[in-house]
């Protein structure tokens, strides 16, 4: 096979070429799965809000990074993605835990430093994990969550199980040496792993065009034998069947696919952000182009929500985040007692 | 123990559970072969390990026993193999990557510090990370200044590691099969100038527990803490230093790092003079974390003599013999050091 950069649609070029089928997504998923996606976009995007309204009152302690709007990669990625499929994530992970199905609730009250979060306040924001399901945690390091992807693959490969690793990563993971380590072996052992670059077109301030030698993070997938897609970020259904036909791929023992989602951030790198490197116009374009939106325009067209569906799905969205702010505020704080309980695993020693 | 002669050839009969004998290097890959054989999740990565047999033979044969799958050539990236391997064993698998030297992993110190130890923590303890990081670390064998480094003490700093640094062919083994049973990360530091040195190792497995440190000779005068090569120069200097009256007691510290503090402080409390002899730089080095632990431990009281660092030269290891020997401890380095601390009051 010649790997080659397929681009199904481009937001910063030239019109998108046209599908030639129509969208398999719609006839993959029922109307429910995708509405429960819609659903998963409302909590994502409040979820985001409600961390950034904790930050403005003051109530918040670490750092944190928002995906408003991203969340149609986030979603459209995992939608396919069962429980036994593992992703891995970045410092701009709320919205791909939510996407894998972790529970606000517990998000919210890590987010906060609770003893009731994830992971009993000892990882916050940045560290969001939930092992049993699959996600093998966001990740502080650029680029630190592709290599572990990939062991993840090799592990599935090994003991022949029908799943995937997906990673998701940004565009300055992408200039970081651990993502072409990591691409190489992962095509040299035909691993069972999908990258998923989230271009957002800024490495915080750093634009792809000072920072990138290529034009697109997928046209590095030639020198990995491996097709590189193009995809718009900001539509769940292209990003679903682009890692629908990274599974297939995956799944007959093809190897590894890079996906590049082209897509933005509305909000700013972290909470210390003031703008200086892209323009208000900038912001409003992609804010023009709001993926939950669009979704909702995608599934009113195709006959599967009504606009009162949308509306009751995003009300919903928003009580459970309520709840789940609710839920981290009466949670108690971590016992500093324990402080060193989790260093190491408990062992009892062999003879 | 006495044996027959044999009437054919009139050589001694081999008896394997009392005088079998295997290099460090042969220890090592019998306990790599009995885990591969044991566990099918163990599998074994890194460079040249496969058809090579390793830069320094450990895995030599053990590809055309259990095959490509399990015996895993990398290409050269420390770094993604490394990742690699935190995520298989996330995953649910138990690798062991080799670096070909110890200088190498510090192309994969973000994986081993960043995500190898913390993941547990900071995953609230939801999960563990069992992979075994091997590699030869150390000097003598004029691989000069970035294949002869004794970097132990940095992975020693980290919580959520275990470091592990075995002195002989049986502690070899039995720490290996110790460091596989572990659900945690442990690195595994392996003098090169050991893999040729012989000792006594079952065949059957065993497990030398971690965090446990062997008195390699009891004495009376003065304690010496060492590990890997330096457990050996101690017990050479130890018997020059016998026939001038001063009677040493070596300790292997086997582990660095959790500490046994309790063997060391029940040691000093005895002999009440300690000296730490180690390859790795003097400053910041073990030495500085055991002489600390002691002067904040209630062994300080017995002390009758200030304690005293054997280390590392502060420079790189140099290439030319000469210059390479005299960088870091000797057999007569440790003669002298000790001769000089018997003598000594506080």
């Amino acid at each position: 096979m010649t790997p080659t950069t397929h681009v199904t649609s481009d937001p910063d070029g030239a019109p998108a070429s046209q599908p030639v089928n129509p969208p398999r997504a719609f006839s993959v998923f029922s109307a429910a799965e995708l509405k429960t996606a819609l659903k998963k976009m409302y909590l994502i995007r409040r979820f985001e809000e409600a961390a950034e309204e904790a930050y403005q009152r003051g109530l918040t302690y670490g750092t944190m990074h928002l995906s408003i709007g991203q969340e149609a990669s986030a979603v459209g990625a995992c939608l396919p993605l069962g429980p036994s499929d593992y992703i891995t994530s970045t410092h701009r992970g709320h919205g791909h835990c939510i996407a894998k199905g972790a529970d606000p609730k517990l998000m919210f009250a890590e987010f906060s430093g609770k003893e009731t979060g994830y992971c009993h306040g000892r990882g916050g924001s940045m560290h969001i994990a939930d092992v049993e399901n699959g996600n093998l945690g966001a990740n502080g390091i650029v680029a630190g969550g592709i290599p572990i992807a990939v062991g993840a693959a090799l592990s599935i490969k090994k003991r022949g199980l029908p799943n995937v690793a997906l990673s998701f990563f940004g565009d300055g993971a992408a200039n970081e040496g651990a993502f072409h380590e990591a691409l190489n072996i992962a095509s040299i052992w035909k691993l069972p792993v999908i990258f998923v670059c989230e271009n957002n077109k800024y490495a915080m301030s750093t634009s792809i065009e000072r920072a990138l030698s290529v034009k697109n993070v997928a046209d590095r997938a030639v020198a990995y034998s491996m097709p590189g897609v193009i995809v718009d970020g900001n539509s769940v259904i292209d990003m679903a069947d682009a890692v629908m036909a990274a599974m297939d791929r995956a799944h007959a023992g093809l190897g590894p696919t890079l996906i590049e989602s082209k897509t933005y951030r509305l909000r700013g790198h972290s909470r210390s952000d003031r703008n200086r490197y892209r323009t208000r116009e900038e912001i409003e374009s992609w804010a023009a182009r709001d993926p939950i939106g669009r979704f909702e325009g995608d599934l009113i067209a195709h006959g599967l929500a009504t606009a009162a569906d949308c509306i009751a799905i995003r009300e919903a969205a928003e009580a459970e985040i309520a709840a789940a702010v609710q839920f981290s505020n009466d949670s108690p704080l971590p016992s500093v007692d324990h402080l060193l309980s989790d260093v190491y695993t408990p062992v009892e020693a062999k003879p | 123990m006495t044996a027959p002669l044999s009437a054919t050839t009139g050589a001694l009969p081999v008896d394997p559970t009392a005088t079998r004998e295997l290099s460090f290097a042969e220890a090592l890959r019998e306990a790599l072969g009995q885990a591969l054989e044991a566990d099918e999740r163990v599998f074994l990565m890194g460079e040249d390990i496969a058809i090579y047999g390793g830069a320094f033979q450990v895995t030599l044969g053990l590809l055309e026993r259990f095959g490509h799958d399990r015996v895993m050539d990398t290409p050269i990236s420390e770094l993604g193999s490394a990742g690699v391997a935190v995520g298989a064993a996330l995953a649910g698998s138990r690798p062991i990557l080799e670096f070909q030297f110890q200088d190498f992993a510090t192309l994969a110190m973000e994986q081993i510090v960043n995500q190898a130890a913390k993941i547990r923590f900071m995953f609230g303890g939801k999960c563990s990370v069992p992979v075994v990081f091997r590699a030869p670390t150390g000097s003598g064998t004029g691989g000069a200044a970035q294949h002869s480094q004794s970097l132990e003490a940095w992975y020693a700093h980290v919580p959520g590691l275990k470091v592990v640094q075995p002195s002989n062919p049986y502690d070899a083994k039995g720490l290996l099969l110790a460091a596989l049973d572990d659900p945690d990360p442990v690195m595994f530091f392996e003098h090169k100038l050991l893999y040729k040195v012989k000792g006594h190792v079952p065949e059957a497995p065993y497990r030398v527990p971690i965090g446990k440190a062997a008195i390699a000779r009891p004495g009376t005068h003065l304690t010496i803490v060492a590990s890997a090569i330096m457990v050996s120069r101690s017990l050479e200097a130890a018997k020059e230093l016998a026939e001038k009256g001063i009677d040493v007691e070596v300790i292997d510290l086997r582990t660095l790092r959790p500490l046994d503090t309790e063997t060391i402080i029940a040691s000093v409390k005895k002999t009440t003079r300690l000296m730490c002899v180690y390859e790795g730089v003097k400053t910041l080095g073990i030495g500085a974390e055991i002489s600390a632990m002691i002067a904040e431990s209630d062994a300080f009281d017995y002390l009758d003599a200030p304690i005293l660092r054997l280390g590392g030269a502060e420079s790189p290891i140099p290439y030319s013999p000469i210059l390479e020997k005299a960088a870091v401890p000797q057999v007569a380095d440790i003669v002298a050091a000790a001769e000089r601390l018997a003598k000594k009051r506080v």
